[in-house]
């Protein structure tokens, strides 16, 4: 902050303007998708405790599930469910930009709407598979 | 008249072009059906037990799609997090120093899911 060279002493603006503009399903849908993308970077590091705890014997694993099976560990569950849901539909939607696909505002409006609809009816719909019995099919 | 050297090398502001843009779409598109896959095996293991999930874990193809969707996770990770450190940290020090944080964290998660995934396949 300290190296602008333009005006000495004078604080630039930075990005993003969060009070500037108006909020819009696009903004939020984006930030919506960095802010998944962290939450899942520290889910990288649950995988890893997970395979590790597995790799360690029956104990190993009952030391991770003890801790998964919390009330606390099962809404941390959902969180990451939810943000890989949100971010694998919404890095479609970017992917599909990527290709010159979908840039129309209204097109945008609506696909962001559509990957909040639906990221969040995968994550449920998951939990709810899991919690009438439908998990546990690989045995 | 001279072209400046950096408009001949095409490299932009980052002094790296388009490398980071395209590995981040390239690991990006592979995830889809990695993260597909993982869903699919999470879901069958959910309710299980431990034997149930050493002896997936510990089939080569279901060994190494793990750990092809850990090593392609983890890259696009590291390749996600530094642009967020790139738009917030202006800092050169500081930037440096959260880069670095950033590559280790992703080399050590990915050594660490490896190593275990090969005790795994071991141990049976």
């Amino acid at each position: 902050m300290a190296d602008h060279p333009q005006r000495p002493g004078h604080e630039r603006p930075l990005s993003p303007h969060l009070s500037i503009y108006r909020w819009q399903v696009t903004m939020l849908a984006s930030i919506t998708h960095r802010a998944t993308g962290i939450a899942l970077a520290v889910g990288t590091l649950v995988l890893a405790w997970w395979l590790v705890s597995i790799s360690n014997g029956p104990e190993g694993y009952e030391s991770f599930m003890a801790v998964a099976a919390t009330p606390i560990g099962l809404v941390i569950l959902f969180g990451f469910a939810w943000s890989l849901a949100f971010h694998m539909l919404n890095g479609i939607r970017h992917l599909a930009w990527d290709m010159g696909y979908g840039f129309s505002k209204v097109t945008a409006t609506q696909t962001g709407s559509l990957v909040y609809v639906l990221s969040l009816l995968i994550a449920v719909a998951v939990f709810a598979f899991v919690w009438t019995g439908h998990g546990g099919y690989l045995q | 008249m001279s072209t400046p050297l950096h408009k001949v090398q095409g490299l932009g502001a980052a002094h790296s072009g388009t490398g980071h843009f395209w590995r981040q779409r390239i690991t990006a598109v592979a995830l889809v059906p990695l993260g597909l896959w993982f869903t699919y095996a999470i879901l069958g293991l959910i309710g299980t037990n431990e034997v149930a999930i050493l002896s997936f874990l510990a089939q080569p193809l279901n060994a190494l799609l793990m750990a092809a969707f850990a090593a392609t996770m983890l890259y696009h990770m590291s390749l996600g997090l530094q642009v967020v450190v790139d738009d917030y940290i202006h800092g050169t020090g500081t930037k440096i120093f959260c880069l670095l944080l950033i590559r280790f964290m992703m080399i050590a998660t990915m050594v660490t899911c490896i190593f275990a995934l090969i005790r795994i396949a071991a141990s049976t």
